[in-house]
């Protein structure tokens, strides 16, 4: 194992010798050599390696001789999650820390709170299509465009209110969802991903360069928040007002997608999910299956896209990429697809923590990478793996 | 018993990870805001000298080599000047945020800073960025001077009073390329390029607008390019096929040295204008032999304004290397800042705001003051050309 | 007419670049079905160690066609190893996994290697020299077809040949053919699975690598996001052409540049990239498993 560790240590001062000992200024001519890197490379590998040979050999251990006919061992957080006792007050708890939160906070937390629920409706909406339907979109981003776009126009072109907007947005979404949809419903898989990630790109792109439609990438500004029934407001409580109303709207899409899960619609999703074939040989519409997934997903990201050109009253096509896109799906799967609980921790984490780890703020796309690498190699079910369903029928020991 | 812990061992290693976390992050937020009050009664003595200055612009992704040298300027200006005790006595303190030129992220920023009590920002570096930030600085009462977004609805809608800038707005840059192409250059033909984006699209419609308004020469082409497309020989071809004389091309260094570059490479000896985006010794390093014969606008007179060769200088002596984008437009917006309050004899609002307006201050730009709506009176701009691989002064 | 054919050499130029790089992921994906998004940034390391090597040859007083072939051995070399480690650390792990976690790693790595050489070196655009040969007798053809477009053209060429060759005569090609149609099997002939993917990684980077190189020499500057236009553009055309398929990938590329061009030199250069995605949809809408692929068909 050493010998491994050794090795691979050597390995990769070779691998990264070139670009991280020596600094190129084409512009000034001037080469540099940095040695120390490769004092900080080589140890740094070593001891990693033989961290990941550790870890994979408990992987491979764990998953050994088979588990068996019994249900698979519960993460200690479903475990918490599911005990009565400390789940209500709990919950409670959480409940109150959240309304209170802006009274205790400087309204700058606030707002960046505000952000992590937004990704966390982005992220459920995303749970639909991705996690219990299966079908991959790698565009998702875009729906939250048209729901943000669709606000700013009908704001610049007629003066529509926030609360007016936000089931157009909505509505609109979801007919770019079934749009989407139509196409692509004979696609499978990675198909499908690259197909919706098209979709995404030429969506942007269309805001990009369609002026006079758009505005193109000067964005649109001055969008107003929103409103509380005429009242002005000044910038602490309308980040107040914002916040209490992304808490309402997560709470809805909480309760509207467990609902869901459990609904005849739901179970269609995951019977879509598991295989296509047998789904559509026990009778269940394919079409209308994929086409609700997509409507409904769509739905919420274009909810979420109105409160985003509420909160930051300035929109344009840089903020919604394909980076955004990749964001929300590695809320859903690092949090465990399918599964609420799950990709709540997950935008939480994914939102806040760069946020309050700002020290590392240049390594912090760089973090971001590496966990996801990592998190798939070592915990692919996610943080909170959802539960499936599962009937035991136990049988007397004669 | 121990069977629990070994299968669900990795969920405790990283529960107990993540609650770590989150203590140390609430631990650190909680301090930074001082929130209790014994805290933070000290800490507002300690801080209540200081001046605070917010630097916000992109520091990260791939827009951060034009947010960076803003932050080497301002501290390079606040080092100076603290070394010399400060304006009225009291340190200047930077509190640096980044916002990668998006607009969430910038109105994030914003709050940061409004909640940090600064007393002036300098930034955005985007116009989309400052765009979400202004309203909230001045629903604040905050200040803000940027050294590079140009949109001129900033200026020219009024509604921002708080708002400054030490960069010609692109307007004014397109007019002066226009000018120069039609009455200097004699083109007839003018194709108007852009990045697609904000700065340069903006600087190109107001070009066409220019040469449309002027009724003696036509625009053939208008076209965005992609930034960072593998190739560009396509729109070479175009411009080349529309017979245009004159190029005038919105954007920045990177894209316009490439399209250059094609240019030259397929013996097209078409005038190629650009804005001070391009203006910029990179570009001249980038492009190399085929940067000769490129116009660009850009501040006035700066190569022999002794602030600037200072300023240029001092950036060299602390950090290694040439000063990059808006350096000196930051350089200057920093030193005027701190000029007004220093004149103002306090940090308040209306006061730093007069103060701006009515007091002249020398920066590598020239002497400069602030019109009502927040232009730099004073920084002048030029026509420059590259000549033997330096931009000189275009008389 | 003149027109007409520079706009064809300029999307011939393109296609060659997205051909080369599109092989990498056909090959990975025809290997492993797994749509390998961190492709895009081994070409822009290729590009980033063949720029280090240069400037640091230049500067020992090197020049002319040695810096070349050492730049570009060096970046392949490098690209190579970088692609095999890429590998061995977030797929080789993930083979038995469902189909989304080898894509999600995919991703997450493309976004560590594009932070991780942005942090290596710098955030701006190096100017690339331009290591190719000039060429004096396409002078007079400047407009239509410079010396690099000729070079970047020729040498794709020689390399598709040279691939072909080595798919359909070799051992290696043999064994990448037979994993790629059905790993069990193959590993049940004694064919050795691992080696045979990682020699496709291997293989696709080297590829990469030396689009990258020729690309950098072509445009004259590179900074670490080129990975990802690129790589976007690569892959539309891998899956235009029908991906796991190799002339397949070739096709796509060219037909992908052309597109782009000709849709820029007679519509609009504002749409570029919407023309080419449009393209992909449609396509794969149609003909779903592209243009040269085989539909798959699915056992009931």
């Amino acid at each position: 194992m050493l010998k491994k560790a050794a090795l691979t240590s050597l390995w990769f001062l070779f691998l990264t010798f070139p670009l991280l000992a020596i600094r190129v200024n084409t512009i000034e001519h001037l080469v540099e050599w940095r040695w120390k890197n490769m004092i900080y490379v080589g140890i740094g590998s070593f001891v990693l390696s033989l961290l990941w040979q550790y870890l994979l050999a408990r992987q491979a251990s764990a998953r050994g001789p088979g588990e068996g006919g019994g249900s698979p061992m519960r993460s200690l957080y479903r475990r918490i999650l599911d005990d009565r006792r400390v789940r209500y007050p709990l919950l409670a708890a959480c409940g109150v820390f959240a309304l209170a939160f802006p009274f205790l906070f400087p309204s700058y937390q606030t707002s960046i709170l505000t952000t992590a629920l937004l990704y966390i409706v982005l992220g459920l909406g995303l749970n639909i299509v991705v996690g219990l339907a299966g079908l991959l979109n790698l565009g998702y981003i875009a729906f939250a465009a048209v729901g943000a776009y669709a606000y700013a126009l009908l704001n610049v072109h007629f003066g529509l209110g926030f609360w007016a907007a936000l089931p157009i947005g909505a509505l609109l979404a979801a007919l770019f969802g079934i749009l989407l949809g139509f196409p692509v419903l004979r696609l499978r898989g990675d198909y499908l991903a690259i197909v919706t990630l098209g979709f995404g790109e030429i969506i942007r792109l269309v805001l990009e360069n369609w002026n006079d439609f758009s505005f193109g990438p000067s964005g649109i500004s001055n969008i107003p928040r929103p409103g509380l029934l005429g009242v002005e407001l000044n910038l602490q409580q309308a980040t107040s007002y914002t916040y209490y109303l992304m808490i309402a709207l997560c709470l809805l899409t909480i309760l509207v997608v467990n609902r869901l899960q459990d609904s005849r619609i739901g179970r269609a999703w995951i019977a879509l999910r598991e295989d296509e074939l047998a789904c559509e040989a026990m009778g269940v519409d394919k079409t209308m299956a994929k086409l609700t997934a997509f409507a409904l997903g769509a739905t919420w990201a274009g909810m979420a896209g109105v409160v985003l050109a509420a909160k930051t009253t300035f929109i344009n096509p840089a903020s919604f990429t394909f980076l955004e896109s990749a964001m929300i799906l590695s809320i859903v799967v690092l949090g465990g697809m399918g599964s609420i609980p799950g990709v709540i921790l997950g935008a939480l984490l994914l939102m806040l923590l760069p946020e309050y780890l700002r020290v590392f703020q240049d390594y912090r796309m760089l973090l971001f990478g590496a966990t996801m690498v990592l998190m798939m190699v070592f915990r692919p079910q996610g943080m909170v793996p959802a539960i499936r369903r599962s009937y035991q029928y136990r049988r007397d020991e004669p | 018993m121990k069977r629990f812990l070994h299968r669900s061992s990795s969920s405790l290693i990283f529960s107990g990870f993540l609650i770590l976390l989150l203590l140390a992050s609430l631990a650190g937020c909680a301090g930074e805001e001082g929130k209790s009050p014994a805290g933070g009664e000290k800490k507002e003595a300690a801080a209540a000298n200081d001046i605070r200055i917010g630097v916000a612009g992109a520091h990260s992704g791939d827009l951060a080599s034009y947010g960076l040298p803003t932050v080497k300027a301002a501290e390079l200006v606040v080092k100076d000047i603290n070394a010399k005790g400060g304006i009225l006595g009291r340190q200047v303190k930077l509190l640096v945020e980044d916002d990668a030129c998006k607009p969430e992220m910038a109105a994030n920023t914003a709050a940061k800073l409004v909640s940090a009590k600064v007393h002036a920002v300098i930034g955005h570096i985007c116009s989309g960025a400052t765009k979400a930030a202004i309203g909230i600085y001045k629903d604040a009462g905050i200040v803000a001077i940027t050294p590079s977004a140009t949109n001129p609805e900033l200026t020219q809608s009024g509604r921002y009073p708080n708002f400054f800038r030490t960069i010609a707005p692109d307007d004014a840059q397109a007019k002066m390329q226009v000018d120069f192409a039609l009455n200097r250059l004699n083109a007839r033909r003018i194709a108007v390029l852009h990045d697609k984006g904000d700065y340069g699209k903006g600087l190109a419609e107001f070009a066409k607008k220019f040469v449309e308004a002027s009724g003696a020469a036509e625009v053939v082409l208008f076209e965005g390019v992609t930034p960072g497309a593998v190739d560009y020989s396509a729109v070479v071809q175009k411009i080349r096929g529309a017979n245009a004389d004159a190029v005038i091309y919105g954007g920045y260094h990177p894209e316009a040295s490439s399209i250059v570059m094609q240019m030259r490479k397929k013996g097209m000896k078409t005038a190629f204008l650009s804005d001070d985006g391009v203006k910029d010794t990179t570009f001249i390093k980038v492009a190399g032999p085929y940067a000769e014969g490129v116009y660009a606008t850009g501040p006035r007179d700066t190569s022999s304004n002794p602030i600037a060769i200072a300023a240029n200088e001092a950036h060299k002596k602390a950090y290694g290397s040439e000063p990059g984008a808006f350096f000196l437009n930051a350089y200057a917006a920093t030193q005027a800042l701190l000029n007004a309050i220093e004149k103002a004899g306090s940090t308040d609002y209306e006061k730093v705001r007069q103060a701006l307006r009515s007091q002249e201050v020398e920066t590598p730009l020239g002497t400069i003051h602030f019109d009502v709506k927040g232009e730099a009176v004073g920084v002048g701009f030029a026509m420059y050309q590259v000549k033997n691989g330096v931009y000189t002064e275009v008389e | 007419m003149e027109y007409f054919l520079e706009l064809f050499v300029g999307g011939l130029t393109r296609g060659s670049i997205y051909a080369l790089i599109a092989l990498g992921y056909t090959m990975v994906y025809g290997i492993i079905e797994l749509i390998n998004f961190a492709h895009g940034e081994i070409y822009m390391i290729g590009a980033f160690t063949a720029l280090i090597v240069a400037s640091v040859l230049t500067l020992s007083g090197f020049s002319g066609v040695s810096v070349l072939i050492l730049a570009a051995v060096f970046a392949v070399v490098y690209a190579s190893a970088y692609g095999f480690t890429v590998e061995k650390i977030a797929y080789k792990p993930l083979r038995q996994a469902p189909r989304l976690s080898p894509l999600i790693s995919a991703i997450g790595m493309s976004i560590f290697l594009q932070n991780y050489v942005l942090l290596a070196q710098t955030s701006d655009f190096l100017p690339f020299p331009n290591l190719l040969p000039q060429f004096d007798f396409l002078a007079p053809y400047a407009a239509v077809i410079g010396s690099t477009e000729l070079f970047i053209i020729a040498t794709t060429a020689v390399v598709m040949v040279l691939l072909t060759v080595l798919i359909k005569f070799t051992r290696m090609g043999k064994a990448m053919r037979a994993t790629a149609q059905d790993r069990t099997m193959a590993m049940l002939t004694g064919v050795n699975v691992n080696r045979v993917i990682s020699n496709t990684f291997i293989l696709g980077s080297a590829l990469a690598a030396l689009g990258g190189v020729l690309i950098a020499s072509h445009t004259g500057r590179i900074n670490f996001y080129i990975g990802f236009l690129a790589g976007i553009k690569a892959f539309t055309a891998a899956v235009l052409g029908g991906i796991g398929s190799i002339p397949g990938a070739v096709l796509g590329g060219l037909l992908l540049g052309w597109t782009e061009s000709f849709a820029t030199g007679y519509v609009s250069s504002d749409y570029e990239d919407v023309f080419a995605f449009l393209l992909l949809v449609l396509v794969l809408i149609f003909r779903p498993a592209g243009l040269l692929g085989r539909t798959p068909t699915g056992k009931v």
